[in-house]
């Protein structure tokens, strides 16, 4: 399993053509409470930079985007009842949802941990 | 994230820093909007007490032979009979009667103090500089801030630090002197608790600050738990809620419209503004409760079935409440208490129901009717 991060602060764990995807620690930290989250419906098609899902703190509505292409094999029905997961476990119980890649090679353009980790101390 | 570089200082606004703010852009300054949490400082200030940094606020003086009368041409609310150290919320009106701003108008001994919303501070000033005879006086106490601290414990640990500040009631205001600082206290606020404002000079309000923070029941608190618990206190947030296209009738703040204005007029928009009295407006800011728990925010429009009859114009998760809530205009015809509605949030209808305002008790501290009388 690999896991790669987007400049718009989403992760994505890759485990041969199906990933699960959700927002960083970070991302988390700066949207504050969460009180809903809008997970995209199995079978939807999603392609990379798009609109996937949406994330509401107390103050504003934010896009999860697509951090590659793909099909929606799996949405997490936790947040619809404890959307604070995504505070509590951005990424782990806090996940968006999970789908088939249709380009792997959409990967490559993506940062490992470490770029990430970089990334963020920059901003 | 906002750009620092282009946003005015507060006095406050290292103090905010230091103590963990994310600060934000808002009326142009850089102000915070949260310290540990929205939802925990929100809970905070309902069970204790917050303290809140308003001085972008303007605060104004107005002075000088004849103020009163010649502010009522502004402002629908008796200002004449304002007795000294008495507070009323009123609404500076342009010509048409539209609302230009919401303020506070307290009678003091040296004129009357009036605070307005930063955001349109300047242009008020400006409005009433030209509107106001030229005898009277507009001081823009630029060198004052001004802290909110809200809450159900608020007066009793500000009564430490200052004593006697309990002695005031909802909607009065006197001078205080803290040591040799000159405040002026109204309990008063934004948030439907208890508690009071504090006009301080700037130089002061740190050192303010720090003695209010170091009460047990007080915690700073961001703009954000500001605007959520405005919400839910059923109060307008000035340019969303109320604009120069609505009046006060379509506001929801006819109360704002004295007795004696109302059978005398005489102030701007007034034709327009007793008619909307007697006829009842053609929409109607309204509170709106929310099914599920998909926040329903501003600019969302209002369905009765496919036709539309109205926008949201403030929403969000309401903490107290424990799901979201909403403010918008609907029409006549669709906005009576209970009335099933719509809103459109990123193409899905979600069910709304007109609700009664404010969605969480307001607990002020009141006068009995009985002292009301002879006050």
């Amino acid at each position: 399993m690999t896991r790669y991060f987007t400049d718009e602060h989403e992760w994505i764990e890759v485990e041969g053509t199906t990933a699960t995807v959700g927002i960083t620690d970070y991302a988390q930290g700066q949207l504050g409470d969460i009180v809903f989250a809008e997970v995209p419906a199995v079978g939807t098609t999603l392609s990379k930079g798009g609109d996937a899902a949406v994330v509401e703190s107390v103050k504003a509505a934010s896009d999860v985007y697509a951090p590659v292409s793909g099909t929606v094999t799996e949405g997490n029905d936790a947040l619809a009842d404890d959307p604070a997961l995504v505070n509590s476990d951005p990424e782990g119980a806090g996940w968006f949802f999970k789908l088939e890649l249709s380009d792997p090679s959409e990967l490559d353009g993506l940062m490992d941990a470490a770029a990430y980790k970089a990334f963020v101390d920059s901003l | 994230m906002s750009d620092d570089t282009d946003m005015l200082e507060l006095p406050l606004g290292d103090w905010h820093r230091a103590k963990g703010a994310r600060m934000v852009s808002f009326a142009g300054y850089a102000m915070p909007i949260q310290y540990e949490g929205i939802m925990a400082e929100h809970q905070w200030t309902r069970e204790s007490a917050g303290l809140f940094d308003v001085s972008h606020m303007g605060q104004l003086i107005l002075s000088g032979e004849g103020v009163a009368a010649a502010l009522e041409k502004l402002v629908p609310g008796d200002i004449s009979a304002l007795k000294e150290g008495r507070m009323r919320y009123s609404l500076l009106l342009g010509a048409d009667g539209g609302v230009l701003d919401d303020l506070m108008v307290t009678a003091t001994p040296t004129g009357l103090y009036v605070v307005v919303n930063g955001a349109v501070k300047h242009q008020d000033i400006a409005y009433l500089r030209a509107n106001l005879p030229a005898a009277i006086d507009i001081n823009h106490l630029e060198d004052r801030a001004l802290l909110a601290l809200q809450g159900p414990k608020a007066v009793e640990a500000i009564s430490r630090v200052i004593p006697g500040v309990d002695q005031l009631y909802f909607m009065e205001a006197d001078l205080f002197l803290w040591g040799e600082v000159p405040l002026w206290i109204s309990r008063s606020g934004y948030t439907g608790e208890d508690g009071v404002e504090i006009s301080v000079p700037a130089e002061e309000v740190q050192a303010l600050a720090d003695a209010l923070c170091a009460q047990p029941e007080v915690k700073p608190i961001g703009l954000g738990a500001r605007d959520s618990l405005r919400l839910e206190a059923g109060l307008p947030l000035y340019g969303h809620d109320m604009d120069p296209s609505t009046d006060p009738v379509e506001g929801n703040a006819s109360f704002a419209i004295s007795k004696r204005r109302r059978e005398e007029g005489g102030f701007n928009g007034a034709d327009r503004i007793l008619k909307a009295l007697a006829e009842g407006p053609s929409r109607k800011l309204v509170g709106l409760s929310v099914e599920g728990k998909m926040p329903v925010r501003e600019g969302a429009p209002i369905f009765a079935g496919e036709l539309q009859v109205g926008t949201v114009t403030s929403g969000g998760f309401a903490p107290s409440v424990g799901a979201p809530i909403a403010m918008g205009y609907v029409a006549a015809g669709h906005n009576s208490i209970g009335t099933a509605l719509e809103a459109e949030v990123r193409g899905k209808r979600v069910p709304l129901a007109v609700a009664a305002m404010p969605f969480i008790p307001h607990r002020y501290h009141r006068r009995a009717i009985s002292s009301q009388a002879k006050a």
